[in-house]
């Protein structure tokens, strides 16, 4: 068992885990990434600390584990509270919780129904994916980041799909700057920061591993 | 507290709808109840959850919260003196959002495979259904609620499941309380609780809603 006081069960590409590294960042909080082999042997660690889904990331603070990377951020930011990531007023914490949940239901989804087909991506699957892109960009609407004028709660959960997004580009055949150029320039600016941009892999590592998952799936 | 003006847009079987009815009488709030058709959806839900369109929504003077396990939250935090549904310290809240997450993912999905399948389909449902009450059960452990001593935000989340439980052994033709007689005897607990006895509407009426649902979709 590792010394540090706080652990993450991590994949590199994994965009929850990222949305972890990205809190913990924000918060100025030093950690260790432990990596997780996810097809050649997940760890004894990670078996036992998540015994019901068996997936990372696994948050281990002086070795309490937490599972489900939107309740370890919320967490986070509970325990450490400078820089708040949720806003103080409940009305607006119950708007971000929305948002996070609709991201969690909806993009990641949305992208494996693109990058997942075989053969020719169908034109439904493209046309969800920038509808909920669209949705999301109404949310943000003129503000900098989604819930207010500093990045926040809504923006880690969101930031590191997008590192999937290179991936569902190439294989779907469009860009989702074209099509959605708010939400591209709100890419842009939360990968600006120090935080972020120290978790979320370059685009075409994070495409090469795709092409990686389609050859093990019998896609490609 | 001053004048406060609370809305819910319902529909009478849901188990969503029900959290958000128990959390209000917990905390001894004044509300005003809308039965949507959802055939028919009204102007103002669709208005207020123009993302999703579903039921429940809490209208808080004039603002929309929608998804349940948000509104839970929402409601706890806006009237924390009386009944207190998530805990105060930090690794605990997540622990209770981690089990209502699960419930989430889990229950209402494996519910409805059971009343709305036959044959290997329905048999891997209730198998994995009565699985996952019997984690819930280890939770529960020797607590008498979930939340300790009183209804806690995970006992808010599950129990509204209990009206259904009694359709869901009718259709799949096992009992509940054989394999899981202290979840059972965890349920019965919290219904002598008024706020949740009125908030839960009878289980005979729930069965003749699925045998209705049945004949709607052509299922046998």
């Amino acid at each position: 068992m590792s010394k540090a006081k706080l652990v993450i069960l991590d994949c590199w590409v994994s965009p929850f885990c990222m949305r972890v590294k990205i809190a913990l960042n924000e918060k100025g909080l030093e950690y260790e990434a432990q990596a997780e082999d996810l097809f050649g042997g997940k760890s004894e660690l990670l078996l036992s600390s998540n015994p019901i889904y068996k997936k990372v990331p696994v948050f281990l603070h002086d070795g309490k584990p937490l599972c489900e990377s939107i309740i370890i951020v919320n967490y986070i930011d509970e325990t450490w509270s400078s820089p708040p990531l949720l806003p103080p007023c409940s009305y607006g914490r119950a708007q971000a919780r929305f948002w996070a949940d609709f991201i969690d239901k909806k993009v990641f989804d949305a992208c494996g129904n693109i990058w997942r087909s075989k053969g020719e991506v169908p034109v439904e699957a493209k046309k969800e994916f920038i509808e909920i892109l669209k949705q999301l960009e109404e949310a943000l609407g003129d503000k900098d980041y989604f819930i207010g004028t500093t990045f926040g709660f809504v923006d880690i959960i969101l930031i590191p799909l997008t590192s999937w997004f290179f991936a569902v580009e190439k294989i779907g055949g469009f860009t989702v700057e074209a099509e959605c150029p708010k939400f591209s320039n709100w890419m842009k600016r939360c990968l600006q920061r120090e935080s972020v941009a120290k978790v979320v892999p370059p685009p075409e590592k994070v495409y090469e591993s795709v092409l990686m998952f389609r050859k093990m799936q019998g896609i490609d | 507290m001053a004048d406060e003006d609370v809305v819910l847009l319902d529909f009478w079987p849901s188990p969503f709808g029900m959290r958000v009815r128990i959390a209000l009488a917990e905390k001894e709030i004044k509300y005003e109840y809308k039965e949507e058709d959802l055939r028919n959806k009204s102007d103002l839900l669709l208005k207020m959850n123009p993302i999703h369109k579903k039921i429940p929504v809490l209208i808080h003077n004039g603002k929309p919260v929608c998804e349940s396990l948000v509104q839970v939250q929402y409601i706890d935090e806006i009237w924390p003196h009386k009944s207190p549904l998530l805990p105060t310290d930090p690794y605990q809240r997540a622990i209770a959002r981690f089990w209502g997450d699960f419930v989430d993912k889990k229950i209402y999905d494996l519910g409805r495979k059971i009343w709305s399948t036959k044959g290997e389909e329905q048999e891997a449902a209730k198998k994995e259904f009565i699985e996952c009450l019997k984690l819930l059960e280890g939770e529960l452990g020797n607590k008498a609620y979930f939340g300790g001593e009183n209804l806690g935000y995970v006992d808010v989340v599950l129990v509204p499941f209990y009206s259904w439980f009694y359709a869901y052994e009718k259709c799949g033709n096992f009992s509940i309380e054989t394999e899981c007689p202290k979840l059972i005897a965890w349920a019965k607990r919290c219904m002598e609780k008024d706020s949740v006895s009125k908030s839960l509407p009878d289980q005979d009426k729930i069965y003749d809603y699925v045998l209705h649902l049945k004949k709607v979709f052509g299922i046998e």
